[in-house]
């Protein structure tokens, strides 16, 4: 049994005098112990609400969560409130995107680490304190003795959001939401936090829930990756296998808009034509079919039914043959 | 800032990021600030003198000394003399000592009534802000009742409910038409803190509700209810005096007060403009001082003038 199995996980959103809006549309995915699971897709696919959905963050009023979201075997959308508390931060720890904004402003790192203790492990201030010092060290904060009693403005970017994730692990949970942990980091820390997560998730066996609309950042983290548009898994596969052959025309679109080094100079990058705003509800065929060059008739007619393929599961009618160059070029 | 920087302020900024505290970057602006310096003087020579000013007043404020200068019938009041600089009042007592004295009045009712508004007014709006669906909603139509009415007439109104009127009346009536402000205000921070990405991360981690409202949401929300607090010092000072002008302050009036020395001498203001002048001009610039103070207070903790 997986640690993690999200089945049919879908979230809609309701104003009063307002259309429902189905942003997570029936998502399925399983995360093994030690496992890295890569949620891909670009602004508004769902990717985020779904991070948000499994750890019972959504608004209780406005959101409708259905479907099942079981860790070790129960399942987490059918907890009390209280029961809930008590797992996040325990059981399930998330690490958010902007490490300034997701730390206190006003209360010094040492606290916020302690916190985190005192609450679930029960730890005395003073055996918390020794704790959360080594968990600086272990996330290479250099001098924890002295980060420990500094404020959150007084660390650079890259030590946030090691802090961040010091906070996150400091109670050992089983998984490990990340919601685009470096979206907020340049390059270089990128790849210093990047490495930093993967040597964690190795030591701890944790599982890790990689939410990202950065594919290098999969390329280099993920063993799963499930590609969401429009609320829904359109592609997913092993990473190696989505890399090598993507068959989803969005998944294909995205690899085509990445520059490569193995580029001809001069050649120019090929965007995925449209924008978000152009999807048409799955109701009625594909989400994406407006915006894909493969599109049939049958797109806009037929809502695609997921496939298996050879261990990758596939939701488009006309697929990318294997061997398809990048999508032709969109004259902008 | 972000233009022509200094080098000096750069090797600030430097010191600042290596390990000093939010308060201490806005003492560090506060310094330098002339407005700052002279509301705080002003408030520290107003906060010296009148705890000091049972010792240092030269006469007892309710002894009337003067009285045989005092001639009612040809309004007369005793000039001032040797040993009494500013001559005596309508009931011939040390006109200066009751000045001196009656500063003390004055911080006792602006402090008293400013805790109390301000106790009120975070409990408020902790409650609205923390807790929001119907018990904010009941909370700030109570609050917006209370700001609809001029807050002077509101506090009149409260001050004339007592049947026996106090100093302690006084405070109350001011203090309670201080508690809007204040939960208005802390409310408002705290609905920004709700939706705050350090709340929704500490939610994530499980931490309990109390601990987030009291150690996340509350903190972050305070300093501009700080910053209020002393301008509201001044409203409460000023408030004060005029329900003691009114005739609704301590009717004892032998614990001399600004507002009610204000009140005594209505009738003869035309021929003795100066026991009016003298505790108008002090009650200025106490207020002043407070709202300088305030003023500058909240310029240096404002984020947006932060680096």
């Amino acid at each position: 049994m997986a640690l993690l199995e999200v089945r049919d996980l879908t979230v809609v959103f309701q104003r009063r005098g307002e259309e429902p809006f189905r942003a997570v549309d029936g998502v399925s995915f399983d995360v093994e112990p030690g496992q890295t699971v890569g949620l891909v897709g670009e602004s508004g696919c769902g990717k985020s609400v779904t991070s948000l959905a499994i750890m019972g963050l959504l608004p209780k009023r406005g959101a409708k969560v259905t479907g099942t979201v079981k860790y070790d075997g129960t399942d987490l959308l059918k907890l009390s409130d209280k029961e809930m508390r008590d797992r996040r931060g325990r059981d399930l720890g998330m690490v958010f995107q902007d490490p300034l904004s997701s730390l206190n402003p006003v209360v010094p790192i040492g606290l916020q680490v302690t916190e985190v203790l005192e609450r679930h492990r029960g730890m005395p201030r003073k055996e918390a304190m020794i704790e959360a010092k080594d968990l600086l060290d272990k996330v290479g904060i250099p001098d924890p003795n002295r980060r420990l009693k500094e404020y959150p403005h007084q660390l650079s970017g890259g030590m946030r959001q090691r802090a961040l994730i010091a906070i996150a692990l400091a109670c050992r949970p089983k998984l490990l939401i990340a919601d685009e942990p470096t979206t907020a980091l340049d390059v270089t820390i990128q790849a210093q936090i990047l490495t930093l997560m993967k040597e964690l998730v190795q030591d701890l066996g944790t599982a890790l829930v990689m939410i990202t609309h950065d594919l290098g950042v999969v390329a280099g983290l993920c063993d799963e990756v499930n590609v969401l548009y429009g609320g829904k898994v359109v592609e997913k596969a092993m990473r190696h296998k989505l890399f090598a052959e993507p068959r989803h025309p969005y998944t294909h679109g995205l690899l085509a808009s990445i520059p490569r080094l193995d580029a001809a100079p001069g050649e120019k990058l090929t965007p995925i034509k449209g924008s978000v705003a152009d999807n048409i509800p799955w109701a009625q065929g594909c989400a994406f079919a407006p915006r894909c060059p493969n599109a049939l008739d049958v797109c806009v007619q037929v809502t695609p039914a997921e496939e298996d393929q050879l261990g990758r599961l596939l939701r488009c009618h006309n697929p990318v043959v294997p061997g398809t160059p990048a999508a032709e070029e969109v004259p902008v | 800032m972000a233009l022509g920087v200094t080098k000096k302020e750069k090797i600030d900024g430097l010191a600042e990021s290596a390990g000093v505290s939010l308060a201490a970057s806005a003492w560090k602006r506060l310094r330098r600030s002339p407005v700052f310096l002279i509301g705080a003087v002003i408030i520290g020579i107003f906060v010296v003198l009148s705890l000091l000013s049972p010792w240092l007043a030269p006469h007892n404020p309710s002894d009337p000394m003067l009285i045989g200068q005092v001639v009612k019938a040809r309004n007369e009041i005793p000039p001032p003399q040797p040993g009494h600089p500013l001559g005596g009042d309508l009931q011939g007592r040390d006109f200066f000592s009751r000045l001196l004295v009656g500063s003390q009045q004055t911080l006792v009712v602006g402090v008293g009534a400013t805790l109390i508004g301000l106790t009120g007014g975070l409990i408020l709006g902790t409650l609205a802000g923390a807790i929001g669906g119907w018990v904010d909603s009941v909370v700030m139509r109570i609050v917006d009742v209370m700001l609809s009415l001029p807050s002077l007439l509101l506090a009149f109104s409260i001050a004339a409910m007592f049947a026996k009127p106090s100093q302690f009346t006084v405070i109350l009536a001011v203090a309670i038409v201080q508690i809007p402000v204040f939960a208005r205000l802390l409310r408002g921070s705290m609905l920004a803190q709700r939706h705050s990405d350090h709340v929704l991360a500490a939610t994530a981690l499980g931490v309990k509700r109390g601990s987030i409202v009291f150690r996340h949401m509350l903190p972050n929300s305070l300093s501009p209810v700080i910053v209020q607090s002393t301008l509201v010092l001044a409203t409460a000072i000023i408030e004060a005096a005029a329900l003691s002008f009114l005739g609704l302050g301590n009717p004892d009036d032998r614990i001399p007060e600004w507002g009610q020395m204000l009140g005594d001498v209505q009738n003869v203001f035309d021929t003795h403009p100066q026991l009016a002048a003298w505790p108008a001009v002090c009650i200025i610039i106490v207020a002043l001082g407070f709202t300088l103070m305030g003023e500058t207070l909240r310029e240096a903790l404002d984020p947006k003038n932060r680096r």
